[in-house]
């Protein structure tokens, strides 16, 4: 192949030209939304806000506060993360430790958590209302309470199953790369020294593995929190007068609140500061718990490479 | 030095999207080295044996989910799918007098209950029955009553309906008649998709060819981990974002009409995609091998011909699957265009007027719809298209991806 | 030791609190559900009333009219709150449950305005004309003696109750122009008109900044009533409507009776106008 170089270089400065400004115009774009937000919200800030109630009126911007999201969002995302965090973690073992690359059930395994990656959020509302509200609520309700509406309607635990079903992927794969980062030096020391497989991954491997799934469930988490369209029919309501006090209540969510203040406020300037604190609120939420996720990541990589050194 | 490329050049590589996730997935081809067994042959205890089967059993759940999701999408959606479902509905009221004249059958029948449970109901009950029945039957004065509007030929093709002048595709499913043409919503989620790759394809694509290929490592250092915030921005943050602020704005930059409108949703779903786009192109970018680009500078190439002639087109396919997985993405992307888009479902080319998608349609009408009626269930029917669609794209996707990376690597 | 054990006993005094009010809470707990329209005046309700009537609790959710009447049909829910009467088929289906129907009471008034945007020069419509422009078969302003621009339409989505009073009402039952604009909520639709000169909505009276409230009227040639306070509640104002609470009959009676009863009466009504509703006739108190 020859490349014809001209005095100047047309082909190379367009391109160079293109390319910058794309990359220019993302990262402005980026900055330009987080500083905007930002800067409204910032002034809505205050120790009331974020651990304030909603029973003082959830449209006045002086009284209104988004404790009882703040709530509902980490109660969501803990109990998302109890249902998450052991099969997630089965899978990663199975498929670093025990399944070999080329099997087909390997491959199945794989493109499956590569489509439940895929699956529109949506989708997932519609399979947590058919599933776990219909199927799986309906048949406790059935079973238990003679048919009487427990289990099967919205509730926080079926909006955390949907939740788990939709970050289980991020589970997976993130806790799939701790474990292959660890030297495979100790698991053979540890099967030279007798132990069985399975002691070995127990007492060796997953103590190694812990910092690695800790980022798995807080990048899972980070991901749930901002999550809106699984949960709205699956358990986050408009308004609540109290705390949800039990798996079975509804619960408010900020990211829902958001999108009900944006769209069903009676006043949209009056409330403007309520809604960019509260989407403030959830940036600094989700920004925080990946940024967490990230690091423990990058001190597990660091670790990895020394290790295969 | 392929080995050493490889490794992960920062921790803020990945945020937890559905970028990363493909990206992420170690290849079957990479790693060909079989699982270590003991060296010393001990006796299984059976007890382990158990757990290990277990183990085996918990890790099939990621398919036995997507099995799930398409089983129980699809069982809401089945009775119209096979043409169960009719609503079509003129009869002639039954007067309360006449109650003891017609057959029990009959009578549960015109009730909508099974024969059996009519003795649940005294006289006095099923006069009451007869008569809301009555009035249910008399507000229908419609001559489209007649129609059954769950079926196929209603779902896609046109109709002409009493009060409109023309065949048109209706979806109107609160009616008196109630209209489920599905071809505006379709036709509102491609539209809305389309301008999203407008949009996102050639800034995404231009910047991971701007940060693989020209980029000094320290620029490269500083650009990613900012793009990556973007997909760490949750959809109702963008949607709202889309909805309060940018819409006036480019409201007033364009000064057209209406303020939500396609261009305005298709603009934020852009950003929605750019991080998936990004990743994936600039992941396929980077796994050229080096040797291809040093190849082509050797021979006189300027840095910009050999990344726009010699990687460029090695990664092609890279690109072309990082499309297909953002429109996937794209069309999935329920709150930006719920909030964003205006939600009018007209069938109409142009992106300055409003669309409904999917996605929006479902969010918008399943909290207030019948369990098990006609509308939940057309819901559901638009639910099992939307997971086909994405599952396809997906599927090619990934095969585009794998392939790639199996070529490339398989070279050197 | 003993200061610890102290501190343990406080946190015990605590638990045993939050564990007895969790017990009473379930005791006496009224639920509300339904209208995301009274989803407001609700809250206003059952907060003034939990505040002057200690050891009561009330719970009160949105979710739309229909959310609310599949709840009191399902039994979920004490009382369902409705922004438009109960259809012949949703009282039928209770009726097969209950073998009765459902009590109904008019809570309170509310009237829908038209809005447009501030800059156009009409000023009245008439019923018959608003049919035209939201059924689509008017779609330039001049053809109701406007500027020569296109209407540009904003509605609300088909789950709540104000689209099918508007429809039922104004629209004569017949669909709304696929070219429709349907926002998620009324600030939506305001938000929308304000910024589009050819705009048109319809919604709440009392919300409404930054658009303008036509005059309407019933007949062509009518006098148009302005949308106020006055003009509702002598119900002169023909896009109005009442709101309604439905309750099984078996359960009211005790707790769930007394609040509906303090809500349509003095105390309650007085409550209302704050949100931006109108109280009942005093007939109806």
């Amino acid at each position: 192949m020859t490349f014809q170089r001209t005095k100047r270089d047309w082909q190379s400065i367009g391109l160079t030209a293109f390319t910058a400004t794309a990359t220019a115009a993302i990262v402005g774009i980026v900055l330009m939304i987080l500083g905007n937000i930002v800067w409204n919200g910032a002034s809505q800030m205050s120790f009331r806000f974020v651990f304030g109630g909603t029973r003082e009126g959830m449209f006045e911007a002086s009284r209104a506060g988004v404790f009882p999201m703040i709530f509902g969002t980490l109660a969501l995302v803990i109990l998302m993360t109890v249902c998450v965090l052991p099969v997630g973690v089965i899978t990663a073992i199975y498929l670093t430790e025990y399944a070999r690359a080329e099997s087909a059930i390997n491959r199945l395994i794989r493109g499956a958590i590569n489509n439940l990656a895929g699956v529109p959020s949506i989708v997932f509302g519609l399979f947590g209302l058919g599933f776990f509200i219909q199927f799986v609520g309906g048949g406790i309700d059935k079973l238990f309470y003679g048919g009487e509406l427990h289990y099967g309607e919205p509730a926080l635990i079926w909006a955390a199953a949907t939740m788990a079903v939709l970050t289980l992927p991020v589970m997976i794969i993130t806790t799939e790369e701790a474990l292959r980062a660890i030297p495979k030096g100790l698991r053979e020391a540890s099967l030279a020294l007798g132990a069985t497989k399975l002691e070995t991954i127990w007492k060796v491997v997953l103590p190694q593995a812990i910092p690695g799934i800790l980022t798995g469930s807080i990048l899972a988490v980070g991901r749930g929190a901002g999550e809106v369209a699984p949960i709205m029919f699956t358990g986050a309501a408009y308004y609540l007068a109290h705390l949800p006090t039990h798996w079975t209540d509804q619960f408010m969510h900020l990211g829902y609140h958001i999108f009900v203040l944006s769209t069903q406020s009676p006043d949209v300037e009056r409330t403007k500061p309520i809604l960019f604190g509260s989407v403030l609120v959830l940036l600094m939420l989700t920004f925080f718990l990946n940024l967490a996720g990230v690091l423990v990541r990058a001190r597990i990589r660091r670790r990895a490479r020394f290790g295969h050194a | 030095m392929n080995d050493v490329a490889q490794l992960p050049e920062s921790g803020v590589r990945d945020l937890p999207d559905a970028a990363s996730i493909y990206v992420n997935v170690p290849d079957p081809v990479q790693s060909t080295e079989r699982p270590i067994r003991p060296l010393t042959r001990r006796k299984r205890r059976p007890l382990e044996w158990l757990v290990e089967k277990a183990i085996f059993l918990v890790s099939l759940s990621a398919i036995l989910l997507i099995f799930l999701i398409f089983a129980f999408v699809g069982k809401e959606a089945l009775p119209v799918i096979l043409g169960k479902t009719d609503n079509a509905r003129l009869r002639k009221p039954v007067a309360a007098e006449e109650i003891p004249n017609i057959s029990e059958t009959q009578l549960a029948e015109y009730l909508g209950l099974k024969p059996g449970e009519l003795k649940n109901y005294d006289a006095d009950t099923l006069k009451l029955l007869v008569e809301l029945k009555g009035q249910e039957l008399a507000q229908i004065v419609d001559e489209d009553s007649r129609v059954n509007t769950t079926s196929w030929r209603m779902m896609f093709q046109p109709h002409q309906w009493a009060d409109y002048d023309k065949p048109q595709y209706i979806w109107q499913p609160v009616s008196e008649v109630p209209k489920y043409n599905l071809v505006p919503l379709v036709i509102g989620s491609l539209k809305a998709t389309l301008m999203a790759l407008l949009f996102s394809v050639p800034l995404g694509v231009g910047a991971a060819i701007y940060v693989s290929q020209l980029a000094s490592p320290r620029w490269r250092e500083i650009i990613k981990p900012v793009i990556e915030l973007l997909s760490g921005i949750p959809s109702v943050v963008l949607g709202f974002f889309a909805l309060i602020v940018m819409a006036t704005v480019l409201q007033n930059v364009f000064g057209y009409q209406s303020r939500l409108n396609t261009f305005v949703a298709g603009i934020a779903l852009g950003l929605a995609v750019i991080p998936i786009i990004f990743t994936i192109a600039e992941d396929a970018l980077t796994s050229v091998p080096k040797s291809y680009s040093q190849a082509a500078l050797s021979l006189g190439a300027s840095p910009g011909q050999a990344a726009w002639q010699v990687v460029l087109p090695a990664a092609l396919p890279g690109v072309f699957a990082a499309c297909v997985l953002g429109f996937g993405r794209a069309i999935g992307e329920t709150m930006i265009v719920l909030m964003a888009s205006g939600n009018a479902s007209i069938v109409s080319g142009s992106i300055l007027d409003s669309c409904r998608t999917m996605t929006a349609t479902i969010a918008a009408e399943l909290a207030e719809v019948v369990f098990g009626g006609n509308h939940y269930r057309i819901l559901f029917v638009i639910g099992a298209l939307l997971f086909l669609v994405t599952f396809v794209s997906n599927v090619i996707g990934d095969i585009v991806v794998h392939r790639l990376k199996g070529r490339l690597e398989g070279r050197t | 030791m003993r200061r610890g054990f102290h501190r343990m006993s406080k946190l015990w005094v605590v638990i045993a609190t939050l564990l007895l009010s969790a017990a009473a809470h379930a005791e006496n707990n009224i639920t509300v559900k339904g209208s995301d329209t009274m989803l407001i005046l609700g809250q206003k309700w059952a907060e003034v009333y939990m505040k002057t009537h200690p050891g009561s609790s009330v719970q009160v959710t949105g979710g739309g009219s229909g959310t609310g009447i599949a709840a009191l049909q399902n039994g979920t829910t004490d009382i369902c709150n409705a922004s438009r009467p109960m259809k012949p088929s949703e009282v039928g289906e209770f009726a097969k449950k209950y073998k009765t129907r459902p009590h109904e009471y008019k809570m309170c008034l509310d009237g829908l305005s038209v809005y447009v945007n501030e800059s156009n020069p009409i000023k009245k419509l008439s019923f018959s004309q608003i049919e035209k422009i939201f059924t689509g078969q008017v779609t330039n302003w001049k053809e109701v003696g406007g500027p020569d621009a296109p209407i540009s339409l904003y509605g609300r989505e088909n789950s709540s109750g104000t689209y099918e009073f508007f429809k039922d009402h104004v629209l004569n039952k017949k669909d709304f122009a696929p070219a429709t604009k349907t926002m998620p909520g009324t600030a939506a639709v305001i938000e929308g008109v304000a910024k589009d000169n050819g705009g048109i909505g319809y919604g709440g009276i009392a919300y409404g900044k930054g658009v303008k409230h036509l005059l309407v009227s019933k007949a062509d040639d009518g006098e148009g009533i302005e949308p106020t306070e006055a003009n509702v509640i002598t119900m002169k104002y023909p896009i109005s409507r009442f709101l309604f609470n439905y309750v099984s009959p078996a359960s009211d009676s005790g707790a769930i009776a007394e609040y509906i009863k303090w809500c349509i009466g003095k105390e309650g009504q007085s409550l209302v106008k704050e949100i931006g509703y109108y109280p009942l006739p005093k007939n109806l108190q």
